[in-house]
C-alpha cells in the first residue's frame, strides 16, 4: 500500500484531512438501486431524512427529491419507512 | 426554559448535511442517520468530538473527513473528556478576546462502547464539573466497531462475540444498564432518550439539549443490521418497534423532572397500544435462538423486565 | 549593553517553583489531578485561581487519562495548556501521551519524578519519566528547582515553536526537589509574559482546501486525529521524528534567549559538562543527583584526581553527537540510571549511552550504576565509590560486570 503520492514532507502535520468524503463515491456499494414513482411520491421527505448517506435531496428549486446514486448504498430504508410505497428497490 | 424551535420535514430536509455523504458506514446503519439528524439540529458555530468507534471511523479514513464541522478524535475512554478540554478552551478564549464568536456548541458523540464501559468515568466527571457541551451516545448495543463483542449497554438474550448464544448459554446473561437513569441521578440539567425513526423527537431533544446552559445527555437508539443480524432495509422500522413494544420508551429529564415523549406518552394513556416484545426480537438474527424451547424462559425474562422498568417509568413521570 | 534583570528571590520548593513559572506564563486552561508528590503545583495553581492571580480555566478532572485529554483537545482549540502528574499519573496518561505528540499539541507537562508500583512507592526515581521516552515528548531534566522553573517558561517557547509542535515535560525528582525549600530567583511578570509570547499558530491545509490556522474553528473547520491506515500512518511518525530532531536546535536557541534575559544558563541547554575538559572518569546521570555528583568531583579533583560529570538535561531528543563527541576522549564512563529496564542490558541511559558510542572510533569502558530506586538516597562517599569503581577499571582494563547496583543489599 505505498502507491499514495505524498511524501512525509508534503502532508500537513497531525493527520489534518485535506479532502472531503464528498470525493469518495461510495455508490457503487449497491446491489439494490432505489427508484421512485413520482406520480406515487407525495414529497413528505422522510426518505430525504432517514438516508444514513444522505444520499437523497431535496431540491427547493425544482421543488422535488433527488437521488444521489453515487453515494446511495442500496440499503432500502427510504424503500422501506415511504409512507406511499413511491420507492421500489430493483436490481443494480 | 427552551425556544422551542418551530421546524417541518422541509426545513430539515433543506438543511446542508454536516455529517456530509462519502462516510463509508455499512448500508443502513441509523447510527448514521442519527449522526446527521443532531447535526441538522445545530443551531450555530459548532465544534464536533467522537469516542473511538464505527462512527469515528468511518467518516474520518485519513485523509477524507466526513465532517464540515470542526472535528477532534483522540481515544475511545474519553469523548466527554474531549469536550470538556474543548469547552474549557473556548470559555477563556472567548474571555481573553481570542475567540469571536459569540456561542459555541460543543457536541460529543460516542456508541454505547464508549458510554456505558469505558467511557463511563469521563463522562461522569464531565457532567460532575458542569461543562457546557451535548453528549449524544448513540446506542447499537455492543461494540460494533471491534468486531460485534458485548457491553454494558446490550440487552439480556443478546446473542454478541463475547457473549454468543451457544447450546449452553443463551447469548447475555445480564440486564441492559439504564444509563439514561444513571445520568438523570447526577442532577443534570438535561437528559432524554430518543429514536430515529421518530426524528421530529429526536431533532427537537438534541436542539433541546445544546440549549440547556450546562451538560446534556441524549440516548438515541441506533440499530445496526450488521450488528443485529437483521435486515438493513428494516433498521429505520426497528427503532420504531422499540418504542412500540415499551423496550426503548421515549422520555426527557428536565432538571430530574421525568415526562413521557409523544408515542410512549400515548402507549401509557392507551396501554392496550403498548406492543408485545416478540414483535421485535423477530426480526433480529442477534435473538433467533430465543425462539426454541430451549431458551424460551428467556424471552418471558425480557417481557418481564421490559414491563417491570416501563412501570418503575411511568412511577417516575407520576403516570401510575 | 544588556542588563540582566533584576529578580526577586523566594523561597520555593520545586512544586512551588513549576507553579509560579505556570501562573507568570499566560497559560489558558489548566486540567490536572493530584498525585504525590505533585500536588503541590496543583493546590499553589488552584490558590492562584481562587485569588483572581491568574486568567485560566482549571479543570479539576477527574483522573490524569482525562488530565492529558483535556489539555491535548484544549490545545488543539488554541488555548495554551500545562498539567502536571508524577508516576501513577504518569502510566495511567500513557495513551493519551502518544495522542498529544501525534495531534501535535504543544502540551507542557512538569513530572514530579517517582517510583512506580507494585510495590507501591511515593518516592524518587525516574521509572515514571523513563517509562515514556519513546512516546514523542521533549524531556527536560532540571537538576533544581530553580531550573525547574526557568525550563517551564522556555518549554512553552519551544513546543508552541511552529517547526515542533510537540509537547514537552520538565522533570524534577520527587521530594527531593518537588519538596524541599530552596532560592529561586523569579523573574518580572512582565518579563515572563513577553518572553513566551502569543502561542502561535501554523497554518495547514485543510478538507476545504484552503491554508488555515491549525486549531478547531467554526470558520476554517479541520479535522484532527483520523484513523490513517498503513497507507500514511508511517509518514505521521516520520513526521514527529523530524520535529524532535529540529528541536535540539530550537531548546538550544531558547535557551540562549533566556539566559541573556535571566543570566541563566544550564550547559548549553541540551547537556551540561562539569569539569570534563580534562576529565578521565565522567559520571552521566540526569537530575538532582548531578548537585551531590558535582561536589564529589570537586573533592576528588582537590586531590587530584581527574574527575568530571556530564549531566544530561535534555533527553528527548537525545544529544547523540554533543554527548558522544564530549565522551570519546574519555578512559572511563559510569552511567548513573535511577530507574530499571528489566531484562534489559542495564538501565535506559546506559543503553543509549553506550549506544551512540558505537560509532566512535574509540570510546571510552561505559559501566551501568543502577541507584536510588524508590528514594533510596544516594551519598557522596557512594558517589565516590563510582570514580574509584572506575579509576580500578581502567587500571585492570577490563570490566568485568557492567551493570552494577549502588547500595543495594545484595
Amino acid at each position: 500500500m505505498t502507491n499514495q503520492e505524498k511524501s512525509w514532507k508534503e502532508i500537513p502535520p497531525a493527520g489534518v484531512c485535506w479532502k472531503p468524503s464528498t470525493e469518495y463515491l461510495t455508490g457503487d456499494w449497491k446491489t439494490y438501486k432505489p427508484v421512485r414513482d413520482p406520480a406515487k411520491c407525495t414529497r413528505c421527505t422522510f426518505c430525504v431524512i432517514f438516508c444514513p448517506d444522505g444520499a437523497i435531496h431535496w431540491d427547493a428549486q425544482k421543488e422535488d427529491i433527488e437521488f444521489d446514486y453515487n453515494f446511495c448504498k442500496g440499503c432500502g430504508i427510504c424503500a422501506n419507512e415511504c409512507p406511499t410505497d413511491a420507492i421500489e428497490m430493483t436490481i443494480e | 426554559m427552551f425556544t422551542e424551535w418551530k421546524f417541518t420535514a422541509k426545513d430539515i430536509a433543506e438543511k446542508p448535511d454536516l455529517f456530509m455523504s462519502g462516510h463509508r458506514a455499512c448500508a443502513g446503519c441509523v447510527p448514521a442517520t442519527v449522526m446527521r439528524l443532531v447535526l441538522k439540529a445545530a443551531r450555530g458555530p459548532t465544534i464536533v468530538t467522537n469516542a473511538t468507534g464505527c462512527m469515528e471511523v468511518v467518516s474520518s479514513i485519513y485523509p477524507y473527513t466526513s465532517w464540515a464541522t470542526p472535528w477532534i478524535h483522540t481515544a475511545f475512554e474519553n469523548v466527554a473528556a474531549n469536550a470538556s478540554g474543548i469547552e474549557a478552551a473556548l470559555k477563556i478564549l472567548k474571555k481573553k478576546g481570542r475567540v469571536k464568536e459569540e456561542t459555541v456548541d460543543v457536541i460529543a458523540f460516542a456508541g454505547d462502547g464508549g458510554t456505558y464501559d469505558i467511557g463511563i468515568q469521563a463522562l461522569s466527571g464531565a457532567v460532575e464539573r458542569g461543562h457546557d457541551f451535548l453528549y449524544v451516545l448513540y446506542d447499537n448495543e455492543a461494540y460494533m466497531n471491534t468486531g460485534i463483542q458485548r457491553s454494558g449497554g446490550t440487552p439480556l438474550g443478546a446473542s454478541t462475540t463475547t457473549s454468543p448464544a451457544g447450546t449452553v448459554i443463551p447469548g447475555k446473561l445480564q440486564y441492559k444498564k439504564p444509563i439514561a437513569d444513571i445520568m438523570v441521578a447526577h442532577y443534570m440539567p438535561y437528559v432524554a432518550t430518543a429514536s430515529p425513526y421518530f426524528w421530529r423527537d429526536l431533532i427537537t431533544k438534541a436542539r433541546r439539549g445544546l440549549e440547556v446552559n450546562g451538560p446534556a445527555f441524549l440516548h438515541a437508539f441506533a440499530p445496526c443490521p450488521r450488528g443485529w443480524r437483521s435486515d438493513p432495509s428494516k433498521s429505520v422500522e426497528i427503532s420504531r418497534t422499540a418504542v412500540e413494544t415499551c423496550i426503548f420508551p421515549l422520555w426527557e429529564a428536565v432538571n430530574g423532572k421525568y415526562q413521557l415523549s409523544g408515542p410512549s406518552n400515548a402507549i401509557a394513556l392507551n396501554p392496550g397500544k403498548k406492543k408485545p416484545v416478540e414483535e421485535y426480537l423477530t426480526v433480529q438474527g442477534r435473538f433467533k435462538h430465543l425462539f426454541t424451547p430451549k431458551f424460551k424462559n428467556i424471552l418471558t425474562e425480557i417481557q418481564r423486565i421490559t414491563d417491570e422498568r416501563w412501570q418503575n417509568l411511568l412511577k417516575k413521570c407520576e403516570m401510575r | 549593553m544588556k542588563r540582566i534583570i533584576k529578580q526577586e528571590v523566594l523561597a520555593f520548593n520545586g512544586d512551588e517553583a513549576v507553579a509560579y513559572a505556570a501562573k507568570q506564563s499566560d497559560v489558558d486552561v489548566v486540567a490536572a489531578y493530584p498525585v504525590t508528590p505533585q500536588t503541590i503545583i496543583v493546590e499553589k495553581f488552584s490558590e492562584y485561581v481562587a485569588n483572581g492571580e491568574v486568567d485560566t480555566e482549571f479543570v479539576c478532572v477527574e483522573s490524569e487519562h482525562s488530565a492529558m485529554t483535556a489539555c491535548v483537545t484544549a490545545s488543539a482549540t488554541g488555548a495554551r495548556t500545562f498539567t502536571a502528574t508524577a508516576a501513577p499519573g504518569l502510566a495511567l496518561m500513557h495513551e493519551m501521551l502518544y495522542v498529544a505528540s501525534g495531534c501535535r499539541t504543544p502540551v507542557i507537562m512538569a513530572v514530579a519524578n517517582r517510583a512506580l508500583s507494585a510495590p507501591l512507592n511515593i518516592h524518587c526515581d525516574h521509572s515514571d519519566s523513563m517509562g515514556q521516552r519513546d512516546s514523542g515528548w521533549i524531556q527536560i531534566y532540571a537538576e533544581n528547582s530553580q531550573e525547574a522553573y526557568d525550563s517551564v517558561i522556555q518549554a512553552f517557547r519551544t513546543a508552541e515553536h511552529p517547526k515542533i509542535l510537540l509537547p514537552e515535560m520538565v522533570c524534577l525528582d520527587g521530594f527531593t526537589l518537588s519538596h524541599t525549600l530552596e532560592n529561586v530567583s523569579v523573574l518580572p511578570d512582565n518579563v515572563v509574559k513577553d518572553f513566551v509570547g502569543a502561542r502561535q499558530l501554523p497554518q495547514v491545509m485543510g478538507h476545504e482546501r484552503r491554508s488555515v490556522p491549525f486549531r478547531l474553528d467554526p470558520e476554517n473547520p479541520v479535522s484532527i486525529g483520523p484513523i490513517a491506515l498503513p497507507d500514511y500512518y508511517f509518514e505521521f511518525k516520520r513526521q514527529q521524528e523530524e520535529a524532535m530532531k529540529n528541536s535540539l536546535e530550537v531548546i538550544r536557541e531558547i535557551h540562549e534567549e533566556y539566559a541573556k534575559t535571566s543570566g541563566r544558563s544550564y550547559g548549553d541547554g541540551l547537556t551540561e559538562s562539569y569539569r570534563l575538559e580534562d576529565a578521565e572518569t565522567a559520571i552521566v546521570c540526569l537530575g538532582s543527583t548531578a548537585g551531590t555528583v558535582k561536589s564529589v568531583v570537586d573533592g576528588l579533583r582537590t586531590n587530584g584526581v581527574n574527575a568530571g560529570l556530564l549531566r544530561i538535561r535534555t533527553f528527548r531528543p537525545l544529544p547523540v553527537k554533543e554527548i558522544a563527541r564530549t565522551l570519546e576522549s574519555l578512559k572511563a564512563v559510569a552511567v548513573m540510571d535511577r530507574s530499571m529496564s528489566f531484562g534489559g542490558h542495564g538501565g535506559p541511559v546506559f543503553q543509549e549511552i553506550r549506544h551512540l558510542l558505537y560509532e566512535a572510533s574509540e570510546h571510552p569502558h561505559v559501566v551501568n550504576y543502577i541507584y536510588g530506586l524508590g528514594g533510596r538516597d544516594t551519598n557522596p562517599p557512594q558517589i565516590q565509590k563510582i570514580y574509584e569503581d572506575r579509576k580500578r577499571g581502567i587500571q585492570t582494563g577490563k570490566v568485568e560486570n557492567p551493570v552494577r547496583y549502588v547500595d543495594l543489599r545484595e
